[in-house]
């Protein structure tokens, strides 16, 4: 019992029974939320810190609100008023904020690595919420929750991810845990976005949508960032959205019983359209409910760790 | 000849209760239940995960037989209200509280298997507190062993088992596809 590691850098550090342990301890997180006092006293007077370098809205509220129902005092540090901007480094700014005390130090980045490089230099536990086109281990990990808790059981699903693979740390995190949780896995989009060489990863690869989606269990879409147009990966939004864009007549495709999911933001007429996003078969918004419950999982797991 | 020696580091036990035994005392403190209560109105059963929980389930039956009334039987979890989080080797396992009914202005009956040191029930009647406001809260153990470190006391007890702080008290349930008995152990 008990996780090895005193931080969450990626799925690929866990094996299939810390992801296991993990979500057994988010189902109990999920009924606190449920109550009318959501906030029990298990991390009282640990700090958390939310160091993000990168624009967030949902994944530093579901944090921060998370660190706050654990009891622990919480800290923004926004990038953009800090002394980031005088040129302090990263690693100085990090060590900074530990000796200020944090428990919990949760950082996203636009450089792939800082979260191992922050967990190597520090004490404090080191959360990844993102860095670069890496990991984002918490939202593959609410991803699973959301997946067992709809439907009982992850291994032998057929999950299809469909989009910008290539530069997806939400999609890299989802094809670690699912692989390790014995789950197969198809990656869908232009073969500019999802090149060949990531067969690696044991997946299959489709660039024909219909094809790929045929008796898919979990159809998990991924955001098409619009900065990307216009430098080569696919001509247009409109076009990208003709030929791999989630619309009900292409959803038929999977199983009757298939679900939607999104880790948000969504461009919807881009990478999915509305009828999909607010249909019946998605789960979008179960997403961000156990994304709290699992966040709340992990802190807690993480500050019973010791070294 | 030499004396009888315990070899080192095998642990010794002895049979404290056995399924009659057990059987007889649920029975008797579900009388003490009602008799302390002047019957089963407004009573509902909380069991602490995990040793708790089975043994509420058995007392609401036996209430629920001589009451004639059903008895609402919730499962709580403390895990998140402990006083050692921080300090314990390895994080308690988070289980589920199920508490499914209204527990305002209803008398709560606190279910544990052994009455420690008290700490338990401190972070069980936190949580408790959490999920409404009870007219009062009681508490129904098992077995009380002894060594508290907060004022607490048991309202109901199945039976008091003197011990020393080296030992340990097993409670061992069918549901959890044992035989039902109490055990006595020490190193």
């Amino acid at each position: 019992m008990g996780l090895k590691s005193k931080d969450l850098v990626g799925i690929k550090a866990l094996d299939a029974a810390d992801i296991e342990q993990i979500l057994d301890t988010a189902a109990g997180f999920k009924d606190v939320l449920g109550r009318d006092i959501k906030k029990v006293p298990a991390l009282r007077g640990k700090t958390t810190v939310n160091l993000f370098y990168e624009p967030s809205t949902r994944t530093r509220t579901s944090f921060e609100l998370a660190a706050k129902r654990l009891s622990t005092d919480v800290i923004n540090f926004s990038v953009s008023t800090s002394s980031v901007v005088k040129g302090e480094s990263l690693r100085d700014t990090a060590l900074t904020i530990q000796a200020l005390g944090a428990d919990f130090i949760v950082v996203r980045h636009s450089c792939s690595g800082v979260a191992h490089f922050l967990a190597d230099n520090l004490a404090s536990s080191v959360l990844n919420a993102g860095d670069g086109t890496n990991e984002h281990p918490t939202q593959a990990l609410l991803d699973l929750f959301t997946i067992r808790e709809k439907k009982g059981v992850i291994r032998g699903l057929e999950v299809a991810i469909v989009g910008d693979i290539l530069h997806s740390r939400v999609a890299k995190s989802n094809i670690y845990a699912l692989k390790k949780m014995g789950a197969g896995v198809r990656l869908i989009g232009p073969p500019t976005l999802v090149p060949d060489v990531l067969k690696d990863l044991d997946v299959e690869i489709y660039s024909d949508m219909e094809k790929g989606l045929k008796d898919a269990d979990i159809v998990m879409m991924l955001r098409i960032q619009v900065e990307r147009q216009g430098k080569g990966f696919f001509p247009t939004t409109v076009e990208y959205f003709r030929n791999w864009g989630l619309t009900p007549e292409r959803l038929a495709r999977a199983k009757k019983s298939a679900l939607v999911m999104h880790p948000g933001p969504m461009n919807r007429g881009v990478e999915i359209a509305s009828d999909v996003a607010d249909g019946m078969r998605s789960v979008i918004l179960d997403q961000v409910t156990n994304g709290l419950a699992v966040r709340m999982a992990v802190l807690y797991l993480l500050a019973g760790v010791k070294e | 000849m030499a004396a009888f020696r315990i070899p080192k580091g095998i642990p010794v036990s002895k049979v404290l209760l056995n399924k009659e035994d057990i059987g007889r005392i649920i029975t008797r403190m579900a009388h003490e239940i009602i008799e302390k209560n002047k019957g089963v109105s407004s009573l509902c059963l909380i069991g602490i995960q995990r040793g708790g929980v089975h043994l509420a389930g058995r007392l609401a039956a036996r209430l629920e037989e001589i009451g004639r009334r059903n008895i609402p039987v919730g499962a709580l979890d403390i895990a998140l209200y402990r006083d050692d989080i921080t300090v314990r080797k390895e994080q308690p396992v988070v289980r589920r509280t199920e508490v499914a009914f209204e527990i305002n202005n209803e008398k709560v009956v606190l279910v544990d298997d052994v009455l420690f040191t008290g700490r338990s029930i401190r972070a069980a009647m936190d949580a408790v507190m959490d999920l409404g406001r009870p007219s009062a809260i009681q508490l129904a153990v098992l077995v009380d062993r002894g060594h508290r470190e907060l004022p607490i006391k048991a309202d109901f007890v199945g039976k008091n088992v003197p011990t020393s702080i080296d030992e340990t008290v097993k409670v061992e349930f069918e549901e959890d596809g044992l035989e039902d008995r109490v055990v006595l152990e020490w190193v």
